[in-house]
């Protein structure tokens, strides 16, 4: 990756402090996002990709705290700001959407003003110029009416209209990383489709690059440029998009894969991972896959892979690619 | 086309981790890896009331030591003749107004009372109207929010319609239209307590009754023919019973509350017994000069409600977290 | 919206009459002729009879309901046996100092309560957390004489800066005020405190902090408008018990309200007078009831505009 880096995640750590015990949620994950482009974080739910969002966000709350790594913004190392430095950067240079457009907004007030507040908190301007910009990101995220939707509560909008208002409070101060939790769960697939293309456009339009959390790999296929493949806090596999899906290197990603129907082939049964996602308290000793690993040896359950080079630019996190040599992170 | 969109997705062996509709990630995270709920699942062991009581204890250090508060005030109650130092009725015109010191540690009434050998004795006496109205009242809305909630229709509308009427009333308001019926005594704020404060008890179980009625286990006991007491009896009602304990434990300090407000308006406990209201109020005109007559009773009531208040308090976090605050 | 005040309106009504229905039976369960309560044992039994009929006695209970109900509705409370007074004037010269009263304790419980429950929710489980929990769980169970007895004690008997009772100045008012107001201002701070932490859960709050809100703005800006809503319904709740509070502290601090008004209506067996002090003070929470519930309507736009 050879474009400027806008966000560099290295080695971030965040750990849950449960009654249980410590719980490395996010163990070393490293992550680079090119300005501009699209970033996909893929994993099955618990595998640590919203709380690495979270971290970056600087929005975990207790038990859970960043323990380790750096987040550096343009250079700038943001992983030990004072909460009003860091209120600054957020919702101002990285921004972030969640998952449940229908209860990511207040319910009290109109969804105008919500998006106003994040103008008036990070510029300098008068009132009537905010809203001035609110009804024009709310025409460039596409709500029709946009003079009068200002004036409506939440619970008045559709889930693909708020969602719409979110991307917009998320992209008003044209923030140079939008983080995109899961942004198309929630809604219907015809939906989906809109906000993705949305997202795309407004990312190539403001030059605004965007972390795109999602356990779907159809979504990644579609719009993102390069793939992260996480799985128990960890990053299992890395790659430009293409070159994932063309070369699938780490069996869990490959498994990722297999479970995705495809419709010109027939089959009785859907492919399953079998086992589930074990308990980050009681990992195993080895890989973290190994139990439910179908290519495992005997090494993968006692000691613990690096992330391998594939090929320049990709990387896996399994024994099978150790001749690689270890990739740069 | 949706379907096959659905079908991608690759939590199909968990799906109810994403239908959840709580968006913190970590709570996510927290379903997987941390409740206590799968932990203990994945042990093989479920929370009994012992472990219950095991995390009230641990949890809220406050709540146990009120428990122990309670036990002791109970002991003391029962054995009140060998802890008190003086007869509370003995009366010594020589010793009137004593200051408190080493032979009355709380010193004596206008009679030449010893006030602290009062005390335990009241504590009786609110113990008693703590626990026995409480008990009829919750009894009675227990019984008629069952019938309200498992009923519905008119029988519902009625017994509901009376429960607004109850608690439309300022409560210490209606207790003194009782009394006034019924004239002063211990007695007969026994009864005045039980008819007044069953209308909140009914509300939570026709609440609960509610949405108990509709879940599988009372089908089920329905679809076999078990009749309809027994469900309610058998099966509604020991699901109730967290919400009951808890209500329980709260309702207690609200009673002593009421009988020290009724006595201390001199329309509650007469002379000569030792009602710490009855005490509060007598010892009122010494307050200038000797404070402790009406001060030591005062105190003595608040600690034992503010024990039951704590307990109460620790009990709905551990029993009942959805009992919200009143 | 208007459709549901009237509705609103209308569902008070029965209860209002049950009210009346409930003391007023109470209170003709008392034994023995109230005119003879009167007038005392020996008086000529043909006067009684007279006097009976002329208070309307002698008819059927149902119609002496339904005649006091109707003169209930006119602003007609009956005539006080004692006073021989119209109960109407008596209330109405009570009545006054009960709302001056409960009012100035509501400013002191609202700015109390609320205060110490936000700061309670921001340092949640930490030493001031603790520390005003535990304090408003006291403020709950200290009896409302006590307090007021030991207020009496130190700022009026010993550091003399407030009069002992009455309520005709300003500083008289102070005491009774506190007293009543430090009463509610444990449920109110207890309350805002469960709500605000339950509302911080929420996504939007999340929403708030990714905008760039700092926590305080977070808290305010976001949470607090939520978190109102259901202590808005606790206002009326808190109507009602704090008239049961006045009645202790008027007759602590001496102040001539309505609660003294009803404890001496029983002193002295005055029927008429009791019946009517309660029915009046009911009527009030279950306007406060109803007009709580209202604002609640209009505050919540969920609500307001789904109806």
């Amino acid at each position: 990756m050879s474009e400027s880096i806008v966000l560099d995640i290295r080695n971030l750590k965040s750990h849950f402090f449960t009654a249980k015990g410590e719980v490395p949620a996010v163990d070393g994950v490293s992550i680079q996002v090119p300005a501009g482009k699209i970033i996909g974080i893929v994993g099955e739910s618990g595998c640590g990709k919203s709380m690495t969002a979270m971290s970056v966000m600087g929005l975990l709350r207790y038990p859970g705290k960043v323990v380790g790594g750096t987040i550096a913004l343009d250079g700038r190392d943001i992983t030990h700001l004072s909460p009003r430095e860091l209120s600054c950067v957020r919702g101002n240079e990285i921004s972030m959407i969640f998952q449940e457009p229908m209860t990511s907004l207040n319910p009290v007030y109109p969804v105008g003003k919500q998006v106003l507040e994040a103008i008036l908190l990070h510029q300098k301007v008068a009132k009537t110029e905010a809203k001035k910009q609110v009804l024009d990101i709310f025409r460039a995220v596409g709500i029709p009416e946009p003079e009068k939707r200002y004036y409506n509560y939440p619970h008045q909008l559709s889930g693909g209209l708020r969602q719409r208002v979110m991307i917009g409070m998320a992209m008003v101060c044209r923030p140079k990383v939008m983080i995109a939790d899961e942004p198309t769960t929630a809604l219907d697939v015809t939906i989906e489709a809109q906000i993705l293309r949305l997202m795309k456009q407004l990312c190539s339009e403001q030059g605004t690059s965007i972390i795109l959390i999602t356990h779907n790999m159809g979504v990644v296929a579609e719009v993102c440029d390069y793939v992260y493949v996480m799985y128990a806090g960890k990053v299992m596999e890395q790659a430009e998009t293409f070159e994932l899906f063309e070369r699938t290197s780490h069996p869990y990603t490959q498994g990722l894969l297999k479970s995705i129907p495809k419709l010109d082939e027939k089959t009785d049964r859907l492919y399953t991972i079998d086992g589930v996602v074990p308990n980050l308290l009681h990992l195993p000793k080895g890989c973290s896959f190994c139990t439910r690993c179908s290519q495992a040896e005997k090494r993968c359950f006692t000691e613990r892979p690096g992330l391998y080079k594939v090929t320049e630019d990709h990387g896996a996190r399994c024994f099978r690619y150790e001749r690689g040599g270890q990739l740069d992170e | 086309m949706a379907d096959g969109k659905e079908r991608q997705n690759l939590t199909e062996q968990n799906p109810e981790t994403f239908k959840k509709p709580d968006g913190m990630a970590f709570r996510e995270h927290e379903e997987n890896i941390s409740t206590k709920e799968d932990i203990s699942g994945q042990l093989g062991e479920a929370d009994t009331w012992k472990d219950q009581l095991m995390t009230l204890i641990r949890q809220n250090k406050l709540a146990a030591f009120s428990a122990v508060v309670i036990g002791l005030i109970i002991l003391a109650a029962i054995f009140a003749p060998v802890v008190a130092p003086y007869d509370y009725l003995a009366q010594s015109l020589t010793d009137r107004l004593q200051d408190p010191g080493a032979a009355h540690w709380l010193g004596t009434d206008e009679l030449g009372r010893d006030v602290l050998s009062r005390i335990i004795y009241g504590a009786r006496i609110s113990l008693t109207i703590g626990l026995v109205p409480t008990l009829i009242s919750m009894a009675i809305g227990t019984v008629l929010g069952l019938c309200a909630g498992f009923y519905g229709g008119k029988t519902d509308f009625i017994i509901m319609r009376l429960a607004d009427v109850m608690l439309a009333f300022p409560s210490l308001l209606l207790a003194m239209v009782v009394m006034y019926t019924m004239g002063g005594g211990l007695i007969n704020i026994f009864i005045a307590l039980s008819l007044v404060n069953w209308a909140g008890t009914a509300r939570i179980v026709r609440s609960q009754t509610l949405s108990l009625k509709e879940k599988e286990f009372v089908e089920a006991a329905r679809s076999i023919g078990v009749k309809k007491w027994t469900i309610m009896f058998r099966h509604i009602l020991p699901n109730c019973l967290p919400s009951l304990i808890v209500l329980f434990t709260l309702n207690i300090p609200s009673a002593i509350l009421s009988e020290a407000s009724l006595s201390f308006l001199g329309i509650g406990a007469q002379p000569p017994s030792a009602s710490w209201g009855l005490m509060v109020v007598r010892g009122k005109k010494y307050l200038f000069s000797e404070p402790w007559l009406s001060i030591a009773p005062s105190v003595a009531i608040m600690i034992v409600v503010l024990a039951f208040n704590f307990l109460g308090d620790g009990l709905r976090d551990v029993l009942d977290p959805y009992l919200k605050e009143q | 919206m208007l459709n549901k005040v009237l509705k609103r309106i209308v569902i008070s009504i029965p209860v209002l009459f049950g009210v009346m229905l409930a003391i007023f039976i109470m209170l003709r369960l008392v034994p023995g002729n109230p005119v003879t309560t009167m007038l005392g044992e020996h008086v000529n039994p043909a006067v009684i009879e007279k006097i009976s009929r002329e208070m309307g006695l002698d008819q059927p209970l149902y119609i002496q309901f339904f005649k006091y109900v109707a003169n209930v509705l006119r602003g007609d409370f009956g005539t006080s046996y004692r006073l021989n007074r119209n109960v109407t004037g008596i209330i109405m010269e009570s009545f006054p100092n009960t709302v001056k009263l409960s009012l100035l304790a509501a400013v002191v419980a609202w700015l109390i309560g609320i205060v110490a429950g936000i700061v309670a929710a921001i340092r949640q489980n930490r030493i001031l957390d603790r520390l005003f929990m535990g304090g408003a769980l006291i403020g709950v169970s200290m009896p409302v004489f006590m307090t007021a007895l030991v207020l009496q004690y130190l700022f009026a008997f010993k550091l003399k800066w407030f009069p002992v009772s009455g309520f005709d100045s300003m500083q008289a008012m102070v005491l009774p005020a506190i007293v009543l107001g430090w009463n509610s201002a444990g449920s109110i701070a207890r309350m805002t405190r469960s709500n605000l932490v339950e509302i911080m859960q929420n996504d939007f709050i999340r929403t708030a902090r990714a905008k760039g809100l700092r926590e305080h703005g977070v808290i305010i800006g976001h949470a607090l408008k939520n978190a109102m809503l259901p202590v808005i319904t606790m206002m009326a709740l808190q109507l009602s018990s704090m008239l049961s509070g006045a009645v202790l502290t008027e007759s602590v601090f001496g102040v001539p309200g309505i609660g003294r008004l009803a404890v001496n209506a029983i002193e002295t067996r005055d029927m008429p007078l009791l019946q009517g002090t309660v029915i009046f003070t009911t009527i009030l929470v279950i306007l406060g009831n109803l007009v709580a519930d209202l604002l609640y309507n209009v505050m919540d736009p969920r609500i307001r505009e789904g109806a």
